[in-house]
């Protein structure tokens, strides 16, 4: 494990002794990691391990279904978001969230930039069209859809649809952001574009990826955590993980002989 | 020739799936033409039978002993505000049930009896809901036999189909939408509000024309809560001839209420019980008049869908589909 002192890491967030149940499966195991603030921390491991389960405890998705439960905490800036009093909503307004597959609303490109800012209460309109501005920018998307901001989202490519969502979730400024297999669903040129505007936000935010492939998390993360069966086997800095593991697992895991 | 066998096997066991294909193709065709052929022909000759009476004197007449001075006048007025009432109660009601139960009731043991339940009403026969209106809305209630009274009969009637609509129009929205609003910090009224309604509003309208149309045409429980199946006079008008056309008073509150609701009390009759008076009279004549009004009913009901198309697609636009 890495030692925080020694490397002058500044965690974000925390995740203490979390233990996450679908019901009576038993699908996240005593998980202990921390994510450090402004850097990319690739969540890896085979199928069903739990990786996109953990990814949606940050900002609890899983309190829209019945029957999920959470034990131990996860601590954003020393505050456990896992909390009793803490309303989910809270939560996912300081930490937004890109799917697998990308899911822009049936509006206008605009108004799914827009969106986040509206639920916030901002009506300026000088404003909403200066943050959007910001945000398609950011996302490496406003050159290709300045001159049709007010066409439907859903004529874009799959692509420019998940760098609108990225430009979606960067709009209000988000503490952190977590990517589920972003590029799962896109074409290689797609998934180098989208590589290389998440190796650019890492500089304004801190992120926390999804990823099963093995070369994604070595071209982009900082730090990888594998995961197996629900649990965390090591945590470290990538390059570490993937020269010297200390886990046999992590070890198989990466030269592929499981997965 | 071994690959030349191979081949021809290959061929008469795609030429045999090949005609299964065909004649279930033919027989679905054949069906379809059937439904069509009967529609058109019974449209048809109501039309072709009804259209000499078909003028502007037979819209703006009331019933009468000479057949050929009978008008529908109090029917269509009848039918129309029926109707109204029907779609402003049953229509909110539907859709906000529908959203409860399909996005924030529980699903557990009673959410299921309620569900069986609802369903199950959606197949009640429409008289049994016209004993119910006459023991509640008329005896209970005291409505009367009036325009609100079987406006709300036929909103009970369309309630379920209404309801069952606008849950399986909320289960096709995909959840990746919700998702994506609820990850941006959105509450659960936002997200209904500002995605999964509009994303299946189009599919709660067309449950909500099939609910309408089939009202329009319920003679059963309207009878049975006692409409006249002859009337000379229509409801005293909301509005004042001259400007400022609304019935305003003098002092507190302003508007005479009673007046401008007035009409929801009134006696009236509607097309299918006028229609049915005309068909049960020996006269032939008036077999022609009976003709005209399925005429007139028809195209009111297709006005009334080709509202809620136009509706949809307004809807649509400001979604930005």
């Amino acid at each position: 494990m890495v030692d925080m002192e020694v490397n002058q890491i500044q965690p974000k967030a925390e995740v203490q002794n979390l233990n996450f149940y679908y019901g009576s499966f038993h699908a996240l195991k005593n998980i202990n990691l921390f994510v450090p603030a402004n850097k990319v921390t690739a969540l890896i491991g085979p199928s069903g391990c739990g990786k996109t389960t953990l990814l949606r405890c940050f900002n609890r998705m899983h309190d829209l279904y019945p029957g999920n439960r959470y034990e131990g905490s996860i601590l954003i800036d020393s505050i456990n978001t896992l909390g009793r009093g803490v309303d989910p909503i809270e939560v996912r307004m300081r930490v937004s969230m890109v799917f697998q597959r990308p899911n822009p609303f049936p509006k206008s490109i605009y108004e799914n930039v827009a969106y986040g800012l509206r639920l916030r209460g901002v009506n300026n309109r000088l404003l909403l069209d200066e943050k959007v501005e910001d945000a398609l920018v950011a996302s490496a998307l406003w050159d290709e859809v300045k001159n049709r901001l007010f066409e439907s989202a859903l004529n874009l490519s799959g692509g420019q649809q998940q760098r609108l969502c990225i430009a979606r979730a960067l709009v209000t400024d988000p503490e952190m952001i977590l990517f589920d297999e972003p590029t799962s669903a896109l074409d290689p040129i797609a998934t180098t574009s989208i590589e290389e505007l998440v190796l650019e936000l890492k500089k304004r935010v801190t992120i926390l990826i999804v990823t099963h492939s093995m070369h994604q998390a070595a071209r982009l993360s900082d730090y990888t955590a594998f995961m197996y069966l629900g649990e965390m086997m090591e945590f470290d800095q990538t390059k570490t993980i993937f020269t010297t593991p200390a886990n046999k697992k992590t070890e198989e895991y990466i030269s592929g002989r499981i997965g | 020739m071994l690959i030349s066998d191979n081949l021809k096997e290959v061929r008469t066991q795609v030429q045999r799936r090949q005609l299964a294909n065909g004649i279930f193709a033919m027989i679905g065709l054949l069906t379809i033409l059937v439904a069509l052929i009967i529609l058109l022909g019974l449209t048809l000759q109501l039309l072709i039978q009804g259209a000499p009476r078909l003028s502007w004197d037979f819209f703006t007449s009331f019933p009468s002993r000479k057949p050929e001075q009978a008008g529908i006048l109090s029917a269509w007025v009848g039918t129309s505000l029926v109707m109204l009432v029907t779609a402003l109660a049953a229509v909110p009601l539907g859709i906000a049930a529908g959203i409860y139960l399909e996005e924030y009731a529980r699903k557990n043991w009673v959410a299921d009896i309620i569900e069986i339940n609802v369903t199950n009403l959606a197949g009640v026969p429409s008289i049994v809901y016209g004993l119910l209106a006459l023991g509640l809305f008329v005896y209970q209630f005291k409505l009367g036999e009036s325009i609100q009274t079987a406006g709300l009969t036929l909103a009970l009637l369309i309630l379920p189909i209404v309801i069952v609509t606008t849950r399986e129009a909320l289960r096709a929205v995909p959840n990746s939408l919700r998702e994506a609003a609820y990850a941006l910090g959105a509450t659960k009224w936002q997200t209904i509000w500002d995605h999964v309604l509009p994303c299946g509003l189009g599919s709660i309208m067309t449950g909500v024309i099939v609910a309408l149309s089939r009202a329009i045409g319920e003679t059963a429980p309207v009878i049975t809560i006692g409409a006249l199946t002859f009337i000379a006079f229509l409801p005293d008008s909301p509005l004042n001839q001259e400007f400022p056309y609304l019935p305003l008073t003098g002092s507190f509150p302003w508007i005479n209420f009673e007046q401008l609701f007035g009409w929801l009390g009134a006696a009236f009759t509607v097309m299918p019980i006028q229609m049915f008076n005309w068909v049960s009279r020996p006269n032939p004549e008036f077999q022609l008049n009976a003709a005209a009004a399925g005429t007139v009913l028809i195209a009111m009901t297709l006005v009334m869908n080709g509202m809620a198309i136009y509706l949809r697609f307004l809807f649509r636009r400001g979604v930005k589909w």
